[in-house]
């Protein structure tokens, strides 16, 4: 029988080595598994290469797993935000390195991960300095840039619903990394705010398929209700 | 001869105008914003947003915003009917693949030909950072830019060559800016139009560079 559902985030999170490379879902507001990111920094961890978006904000979640001192090297596309003070202290005093990635660029990266893609020719940067030391090519008149996958160990995200499969569906436009990084990762653990039956899940609206899927744990909604509400209910 | 500039406003619904008729259309955060607010009645645009979303409405009302459904700079949206969402490989997919017809991007810089730099000023002390522009830039079916002409020191942000780091090459086909509206060419620099009064001589002194007339 297969269960994929784990009882608390501490048993979905396993035993993560140190100088694995996580992937953290997530854009803005939505979608980023702030409890995986919470059970990340009890967990101990260290010398962590992170994925995400951004490179954290405020002082909670990612932020505070940077303030912590536990990595190593983050690869983003938008790390400079009103609130990155933690990662921007670290990054100006040289405490961390940074894969600066453009957006479209970090999402093809880790679907072909994913997809078992060896490395791909993409149009994106060609020319300017994120592009610099890279293979090029011209194909059929247009310039391309060669660009490898992003391997990693884990996935961190967030999903709406899931069953014991490890199907997953999203909600809104917080799905944005979440399939992608799903496929990428040797082990991918989502949260889910429901899991329900196997075959109570439309088959034609499940969004990852739950062979991506490791672990999933249920966590109370929070900051995801119309209305503004923050607080979990 | 006097002349009276375009506003932020009036550039945008400027914008506005050429956007066809059922178009798939990228609005860049900041002033490209504003085109929304000035598209002509009775046709229907689909805005993309490269977080994930086609079919992009407007800001809810206060008390109504749902933190999952937010634009690329992370503002509260809603969707209209008809809307969808989709991860982001699949977005950025739609801009690389030329399934999107415009984009409309701010910039630090454009050159005549259409380079454009608007990711990084290149000081020493920033700290870098790209999104989603370089993708954008390169990837929709035509990309314009939405822009003052001129920077707070008064320099023409039109130039012969970039001075801040690239973010695509040749890829900007037209300006838009409170002076004029220019094409971005192979040769250089065309006059689409310009506000009334203000002379082409004087445009090409205040750009720097000669700019074809409309033929």
């Amino acid at each position: 029988m297969i269960d994929k559902v784990a009882s608390s985030v501490e048993q979905a999170l396993g035993t993560v080595p140190d100088g694995a490379t996580v992937l953290v879902g997530g854009f803005g507001t939505a979608g980023i598994p702030n409890e995986l990111v919470d059970g990340l920094i009890a967990q101990g961890a260290r010398d962590l290469t992170i994925v995400n978006n951004n490179a954290g904000n405020g002082e909670t979640g990612l932020a505070a797993l940077l303030k912590a001192g536990r990595v190593r090297k983050i690869i983003c596309s938008f790390p400079r935000q009103t609130d990155s003070q933690v990662f921007d202290g670290l990054y100006r005093s040289g405490k961390i390195e940074l894969e600066l990635v453009p957006q479209g660029n970090l999402a093809e990266r880790l679907r072909a991960a994913g997809a078992g893609i060896g490395a791909f020719f993409c149009p994106t940067a060609f020319g300017t300095e994120l592009a610099a030391g890279k293979e090029t090519r011209e194909i059929n008149g247009r310039q391309y840039v060669l660009e490898y996958p992003i391997h990693a160990d884990l996935a961190l995200i967030r999903a709406e619903t899931g069953d014991r499969w490890g199907n997953l569906t999203y909600r809104k436009a917080a799905r944005n990394f979440g399939p992608v990084m799903a496929m990428a990762a040797r082990r991918t653990v989502a949260t889910v705010h429901s899991i329900v039956a196997l075959g109570a899940l439309d088959p034609e609206a499940v969004v990852t398929p739950g062979i991506f899927v490791s672990k999933i744990v249920q966590v109370a909604r929070s900051a995801t209700l119309a209305g503004g509400a923050r607080q979990s209910v | 001869m006097a002349y009276e500039l375009r506003s932020r406003n009036e550039i945008a619904a400027r914008v506005a105008r050429d956007i066809h008729d059922g178009a798939y259309v990228n609005l860049g955060i900041g002033m490209p914003t504003l085109v929304a607010n000035h598209l002509p009645a009775g046709i229907e645009v689909i805005l993309h947003s490269e977080n994930g979303i086609l079919g992009m409405g407007p800001a809810p009302k206060t008390g109504a915003e749902d933190y999952d459904l937010i634009n690329a700079g992370k503002q509260p949206v809603s969707l209209l009917p008809g809307g969808c969402y989709f991860h982001h490989a699949d977005s950025f997919a739609m801009m690389r693949g030329g399934h999107l017809d415009i984009c409309v991007l701010g910039a630090f810089q454009v050159s005549a030909t259409g380079d454009l730099a608007n990711w990084h000023t290149g000081e020493p002390d920033a700290i870098p950072a790209v999104g989603g522009a370089m993708d954008l830039a390169i990837g929709a079916k035509q990309t314009w830019v939405m822009m003052d002409l001129l920077s707070r020191k008064g320099d023409s942000k039109v130039v012969a060559h970039c001075s801040y780091p690239l973010t695509g090459i040749a890829c900007v086909k037209r300006i838009y800016t409170e002076y004029a509206t220019l094409g971005c060419t192979a040769q250089g620099l065309r006059l689409i139009d310009k506000v009334a009064g203000l002379e082409h001589a004087e445009l090409e002194r205040l750009v720097g560079l000669p700019i074809a007339a409309t033929s």
